[in-house]
């Protein structure tokens, strides 16, 4: 069993990212429920403000989580990537269904038992805890519960901005085409869920026997959560990082993460955090720009077509150049290339390409009409990508090409369901697929250097960092890393390892 | 002085059409008042203004002679026992705790309010061995009709007020349950305002009766008086009972007058 042997042999990370999730949807729940309580009970009062209230719940639950996410990502304070702005998501959510039972608890109270409290001289407060909220109590717990089980889910997909949890095994494991690291992630966060859910079905019926007060039962229910998050916040070993290394969420950035982060481990005595794994380039650069993070490493035609929004160029110095000092504008420096060019690729099976002798983009521009195409999300949508490859080579497909995630659309290709796709020069599956690169002889495609960003500030602070990373300068080639990236991709490797073993050759 | 005074009281709700109109009354302390009416009639709305679930439009209630709006209302509805037919009682909390509510509110220690209900169960006539620990919805109607009362008197109040307190028991119950409060009113002398929509209860119950019709007291007199009334409002109410009014008055020292009532 793959699974297994992945958690035997990353049984203290499996742990760190347990607790790591327990965490977050402890914290975010007990959030929801001091916020959502006291909402509901209002809310029940006015019936001007419960129904767009609800109805406003019932919408904002429609919105996919992962759009949440995004929506947040540019606001400042509560938005951004890293834990915060996966709490605030989290807590989001798991208000709605606390506002709508706590209503749903206070409006099935018997007019005539509040009646009855009423004539007999209490005071509002002590009609709120000793007749309406005990009655409410079931409902409100239901409530907590929902809450609490739909956190479990929604915390999975928190990994995509970087907050950590067992969503990140279920992401790496997307990116790198590996199912067991999918189910190393999605069996626990199942087990958790199913935990959460019965251990709360305890508690909701240890408290709702009738003499219970519901003072004594927010007591009860605030200990139990307590212990928990605090448990996993041990577990989860939280101390104060200094520097924070991110990546894009596909295997070449999980390996230069990792590249970066033990190198600066091993050459500098500052504590490393990892962010990597932070969905696409967009992200990465805002998290640096708000100090989410403080270094990635970027691809230079990247840089200045989809975050500069500047026209591509072709001469490679000339853009290195630019990018730096647009960086340098916004506080940011430009650290020396690795030495790998990671351009796109345009990619068709090697059977085809031999038998119909194609070997540049413009061959099999005679070959399309016939043929269906696969793209990641983000060669669809930035300026360098999809539309401006179709007008140069005047390339027209059978039907729009498919949007589809980039490392998918390696095996989709070789397996024959779409004809060409766009992949990274470098990636590992090339060779072990037969894939074949045509070439871009039109030089639609800007050059894309692989080149470590930081924070200004943080290098000024430590000035090792700058020394460590310049060390790194020109050590990776295009073909040491579409040999890192095999040994993930195909060999199944643990990214880390790979980092580790490269880094011993230096 | 007068337990309870109504001054010319009015009532409109806040939306709707006025429920009483130019309401006069006044009740003697340790009376037994009896208000009887159809639905709407206004006699619930009467009861609520005493201890200020309502307030009037027009006048004023007088409690213990002081304007009901110049009192604190926590202490004026800690004065005042409520009774009502759904009874109210707290389905989260046993028998013995429903009871000591007030009484924990007030501040009573729990070896008071543990022997307060105790003797409160005794007195309408619940084992309190084994009813104080009972839950709400382990009993029947007339139990619970018993504890709503019980609870009511609790902290021992001047006054009780009861809104169509049998109105949802069989017959055979009702009777009983009528007998008792008779028996309990001798007993504790307590200012009784009950309303109900049945003249026969009226006339058991009532040391006086008020006929309610459409917002307008038409009669307030002693239930021999309105039993042989000719008014024509309060004939309506009258042909509609049964056995009392049938009997009219004659008849009410032997059927409705019990031992108690005779020996106060």
């Amino acid at each position: 069993m793959d699974v297994l042997d992945y958690w035997w042999t990353h049984g203290g990370e499996l742990a760190s990212r347990l607790g790591r999730h327990v965490w977050l949807v402890g914290v975010s729940t007990l959030v929801a429920v001091a916020i959502g309580v006291p909402l509901g009970i209002t809310a029940s009062r006015r019936p001007r403000m419960s129904a767009p209230l609800v109805g406003f719940a019932n919408i904002v639950q429609t919105v996919p989580s992962l759009a949440m996410f995004g929506f947040l990502l540019p606001i400042p304070l509560i938005g951004g990537v890293g834990a915060r702005a996966a709490l605030v998501v989290l807590v989001v959510y798991g208000l709605l269904p606390i506002v709508r039972t706590t209503i749903a608890g206070m409006h099935g109270i018997a007019p005539a038992v509040r009646e009855a409290g009423i004539a007999m001289g209490m005071r509002p407060r002590e009609l709120l805890w000793q007749v309406e909220l005990p009655l409410a109590l079931p409902a409100i717990l239901a409530g907590i519960r929902v809450a609490a089980v739909v956190g479990v889910g929604s915390t999975t997909i928190a990994a995509a901005i970087g907050a950590g949890g067992l969503g990140e095994y279920i992401y790496r494991g997307l990116s790198m085409v590996n199912t067991s690291i999918i189910l190393a992630g999605a069996i626990p966060a199942a087990l958790l869920a199913l935990a959460v859910d019965a251990a709360l079905w305890l508690l909701e019926r240890r408290l709702t026997r009738r003499h219970l007060r519901p003072k004594r039962a927010a007591l009860w229910g605030a200990a139990v959560v307590l212990t928990c998050v605090v448990g996993a916040a041990v577990a989860a070993g939280r101390s104060t990082p200094r520097i924070v290394v991110g990546s894009k969420n596909f295997t070449e950035q999980i390996l230069l993460g990792e590249i970066l982060a033990q190198t600066l481990e091993r050459d500098t005595v500052l504590q490393v955090e990892r962010r990597l794994n932070l969905g696409g380039t967009l992200i990465c650069d805002r998290a640096l720009a708000t100090g989410d993070i403080d270094l990635y490493v970027e691809y230079t035609g990247t840089a200045l077509t989809a975050i500069f929004g500047e026209s591509p160029a072709a001469d490679a110095a000339a853009v290195r150049r630019r990018v730096g000092e647009l960086y340098a504008r916004t506080g940011r420096t430009l650290l020396p290339s690795l030495g790998f060019d990671n351009t796109f690729a345009i990619l068709v099976r090697g059977r085809e390409a031999r038998a119909r002798g194609l070997k540049t983009i413009e061959d099999a521009a005679r070959e399309t009409p016939q043929w269906k195409a696969a793209f990641g999300y983000e060669f669809l949508e930035r300026p360098d990508g999809f539309r401006g490859l179709a007008a140069v080579y005047g390339l027209r497909f059978a039907e729009p090409p498919s949007a589809m995630d980039l490392a998918l659309s390696y095996r989709a290709l070789a397996s024959g369901q779409v004809d060409l796709i766009a992949g990274d020069a470098t990636a590992g599956l090339i060779r072990s697929l037969d894939l074949v690169r045509l070439e871009d002889n039109r030089h639609y495609f800007p050059p894309y250097d692989a080149v470590p960003i930081a924070r200004t500030d943080l290098l000024y602070r430590y000035p090792q960092v700058r020394l460590a990373l310049e060390r790194l300068g020109g050590r990776i080639s295009a073909d040491v890393m579409q040999r890192l990236n095999h040994d993930v991709d195909v060999l199944r490797q643990d990214p880390a390892e790979v980092a580790k073993r490269f880094l011993e050759t230096l | 002085m007068p337990a309870i005074e109504f001054r010319s009281v009015s009532y409109r709700p806040p939306r709707g059409a006025r429920v009483l109109q130019g309401f006069d009354l006044a009740i003697e302390a340790g009376e037994l008042a009896v208000l009887v009416g159809r639905s709407g009639s206004g006699k619930t709305t009467a009861l609520k203004l005493v201890n200020r679930l309502l307030v009037p439009e027009v006048g004023a209630v007088w409690v213990d002679g002081k304007n009901a709006a110049d009192w604190d209302v926590v202490r004026l509805r800690r004065s005042i026992g409520y009774v009502i037919q759904d009874v109210g009682l707290f389905p989260h909390m046993t028998v013995a705790e429903n009871i000591g509510v007030v009484p924990s509110l007030e501040g009573w220690p729990a070896d008071r309010i543990e022997a307060r209900v105790r003797e409160l169960l005794t007195l309408v006539d619940l084992a309190p061995a084994t009813f104080a620990t009972r839950w709400p919805d382990e009993l029947s109607g007339g139990q619970r009709q018993r504890v709503g009362v019980a609870r009511a008197l609790a902290v021992d109040p001047p006054v009780l007020l009861m809104d169509e307190p049998f109105g949802a028991l069989d017959p055979v119950t009702r009777g009983e349950l009528q007998r008792e409060l008779r028996r309990l009113h001798v007993r504790l002398r307590k200012t009784i305002l009950l309303v109900t929509h049945d003249m026969d209860e009226a006339l058991t119950l009532g040391d006086r009766v008020g006929v309610l019709c459409d917002g307008v007291l038409v009669a307030f007199e002693t239930p021999v008086a309105i039993a042989s009334s000719t008014d024509p409002r309060v004939r309506t109410l009258l042909d509609a009972a049964s056995t009392v009014a049938r009997g009219a008055a004659g008849n009410r020292s032997a059927d409705a007058l019990t031992p108690d009532r005779l020996t106060p």
